[in-house]
């Protein structure tokens, strides 16, 4: 029994709090957390607030269900990036300093470039969620991991599903207008489809005009007359949420019906927020997106727990936000669980050695190559049907059948 | 270039101009008479297309019938707004009016953002998404009934000022303020007047823009600068040269939409403005002083 503490117990005290504050800037002591911190940074405010509440879904839907499945305790510093690559830097910078140990996010190929600096400079993993501009994980970067399409392999797919699409509805357009935003990822997208569309001999149909926009534009009147005019038989869109709805409502202002609208691989004309604005108007629109397998224990799991959390909504239409987020997190906290330390060279070390196959996105098992990137990520091709996405190829995974040429909207 | 596409543009540019025109009819009355520049003019508007919203939402009331509601309300606030806080800063420095006004659109923004979040919001009415045809020529029914009641509000306002006493008034405090307060107008009242009339304006744009555009918290900042382009262009102080800028603003984004590219709408704007500033810095239709 002793009553109270001596002089060299007193000194080995003192020491010991001495050591621990001393060391905790250089993450010494934080490595032995038996939490991991994620800094979860996604654009829930701006124009692509939509998506960024999405994700944030997924994410939301992490802590519970890391836990139950990998016993691994995660805690999210939510940060909002405003649609801004400077405000994702800026909240990149503040969440490491506030004590991240993994960076999440942010949907976006522009915000991604500058967090993904900000990582390198200071040593901590960045896994990316959604972002797709190829340049992202050709720099050589130590810290960064996307398992996530590049644009290319998102347009290869998408060009390739286009090819299923012709085949299966006995179709052979033969020109297109390419309409895209002018963003980070549209411009990849771009880039993408022009270094991509000419070497393909399988393809029936030429793209006989190209014109970009800014995504935050408020009218589009401009340019939906420039692509009509070209008497294109259907376009080819890369589009975001809001200026798809715009988009699409300029179509029916002026009398334009295409035999459809197909987005070679982005987001945009599938989300709940496009049903809600256009209703009937969003039916019939393709996108050749990456999509999550219903049939996986996984996709199931969530799906319930998705339910629970947001009884008013339904997965389908997050699906691909909710499942590449929560993946994210899988990945960060699978390798904490293996890694047994929060040290940033031993978390980035092991999620470089990441295999998971238990997953809800189609494609193969989760493995980074050795740019930090995951391929074979797959894509289908989703029709809006009965104002739900409804996947339509591959065959194997089809709910429906595709219809292309698409009715004329004032008989849909 | 199809001569059908270039007039379909053409048109769609001056319809959206006229209503741009009265828009900046607001900022340019307040500025004509009151001498001060509403830094908060393109978030008066946001607010106002909120409220049609609101009240499409509410009670399925048409934009179209919307605009008295909403233009009685900004009218009765504008005036307050004046009495209570800016007639305050008439006397005081420039900066000092720029940062209250600042002030009170960062706070409109803000309050916005938390009432309504950051989606975009609209209305939908059945004629929205319609069109007159015209052989290929097609004429947008929001566009063309947006545009028409601008012209519409524009001449009443116009009307208002030259003939009523109150707008000559308002008129006479204009021209010369020692003057008025001598002859024994209440120049503050006025000013109040002056800048409720301003607040109507911006509500009827507010309202006919909500049928052309979606809403977000955050475009009030982007129409205060299309605005002050506008009336610059056509001309500070001057109620026809806001119009004249709105449509050639209007005209000018679309043709540069149509043969440059466009992402270059805001550059040729911008381009518009530095010419006149260069060769005729008082504005198309502004007095030089």
């Amino acid at each position: 029994m002793t009553r109270g503490m001596n002089r060299r117990q007193f000194n080995k005290a003192l020491a010991a709090t001495a050591a621990t504050t001393a060391l905790q800037p250089f993450g010494i002591v934080r490595a032995q957390s038996s939490k991991l911190k994620v800094g979860v940074l996604l654009p829930r405010s701006g124009v692509q607030s939509f998506f960024g509440q999405s994700c944030q879904k997924g994410a939301d839907l992490a802590p519970g269900l890391l836990k139950e499945m990998l016993g691994v305790d995660i805690e999210l510093m939510n940060a909002d990036t405003e649609t801004s690559v400077d405000t994702a830097r800026t909240r990149a910078e503040r969440l490491i300093q506030e004590g991240a140990n993994v960076l999440v996010g942010p949907f976006d190929s522009g915000a991604a470039g500058a967090i993904a600096q900000v990582c390198e400079q200071r040593g901590v993993p960045f896994v990316i969620n959604i972002a797709a501009a190829p340049q992202i994980t050709e720099q050589g970067y130590k810290f960064t991991f996307r398992n996530f399409p590049t644009s290319v392999d998102l347009v290869r797919n998408g060009l390739g599903l286009m090819r299923d699409l012709f085949q299966a509805t006995r179709t052979a357009p033969r020109s297109a207008v390419f309409m895209h935003v002018n963003d980070t990822f549209g411009q990849a997208n771009a880039k993408a489809i022009g270094a991509i569309f000419p070497t393909l001999n399988y393809l029936p149909f030429k793209i006989v005009d190209t014109i970009s926009y800014d995504p935050a534009a408020k009218d589009l009147t401009v340019e939906v007359s420039k692509a009509k005019a070209t008497n294109a038989d259907f376009l080819l869109l890369v589009c975001r949420v809001n200026d798809g709805i715009i988009l699409r409502r300029e179509m029916v202002k002026q009398r334009w019906n295409p035999m459809g609208i197909i987005a070679p691989g982005n987001p945009g004309m599938y989300e709940d927020q496009f049903y809600k604005a256009l209703g009937r108007l969003s039916e019939y629109c393709i996108s050749n997106v990456p999509w999550y397998d219903p049939k996986s224990d996984l996709a199931n799991t969530i799906e319930k727990a998705f339910d629970r959390q947001n009884p008013k909504d339904k997965l389908m239409f997050h699906a691909l936000n909710v499942g590449y987020t929560f993946e994210a997190l899988m990945i960060a906290a699978d390798a904490f669980k293996r890694a047994k330390t929060t040290a940033p060279r031993e978390l980035a070390e092991a999620i470089r050695q990441t295999e998971i196959r238990n997953r809800m996105m189609l494609g193969g098992p989760i493995k980074f190559n050795a740019k930090g990137q995951v391929d074979g990520n797959l894509s289908a091709c989703i029709q809006n049907l009965n104002l739900r996405p409804t996947v339509v190829l591959p065959a194997a995974a089809a709910e429906a059948k595709p219809v292309f040429p698409v009715p004329d909207y004032r008989k849909t | 270039m199809p001569l059908d596409l270039v007039t379909n543009v053409l048109i769609a540019g001056v319809l959206t101009g006229l209503v741009y025109g009265l828009m900046a009819l607001g900022l340019s009355v307040i500025f004509g008479v009151v001498r001060v520049v509403n830094f908060a003019h393109g978030e008066m508007m946001t607010i106002a297309m909120y409220a049609a919203v609101l009240l499409f939402a509410q009670w399925q009331l048409d934009p179209f019938l919307a605009i008295l509601p909403v233009a009685a309300v900004f009218f009765v606030l504008g005036y307050l707004l004046q009495v209570w806080m800016i007639n305050p800063f008439i006397t005081r420095p420039e900066y000092s009016q720029f940062m209250l006004l600042v002030a009170v659109a960062i706070i409109m923004v803000n309050a916005l953002l938390m009432v309504f979040g950051p989606s975009a919001r609209n209305v939908q009415v059945e004629y929205q998404l319609e069109s007159f045809a015209l052989g290929p020529i097609l004429f947008d029914k929001a566009r063309v009934y947006s545009g028409a009641a601008a012209v519409a509000v524009s001449a009443l306002l116009f009307a208002f000022f030259k003939f009523s006493r109150s707008g000559k008034a308002i008129r006479a405090c204009a021209d010369n303020y020692l003057g008025a307060k001598v002859v024994g107008l209440d120049v503050k009242h006025l000013y109040g007047l002056t800048f409720g009339l301003g607040s109507a304006c911006v509500a009827v744009a507010g309202c006919l823009m909500v049928l052309l555009v979606d809403v977000t918290p955050l475009l009030g900042p982007g129409y205060t600068l299309l605005a002050f382009v506008i009336v610059i262009v056509g001309g500070l102080g001057s109620m026809g040269g806001a119009l004249l800028g709105g449509v050639l603003i209007g005209v000018s984004e679309a043709m540069a939409g149509l043969f440059i590219t466009p992402s270059a709408k805001s550059m040729v704007s911008f381009a518009l403005l530095i010419l006149v500033l260069l060769f005729r810095p008082q504005g198309l239709l502004g007095r030089r002083t």
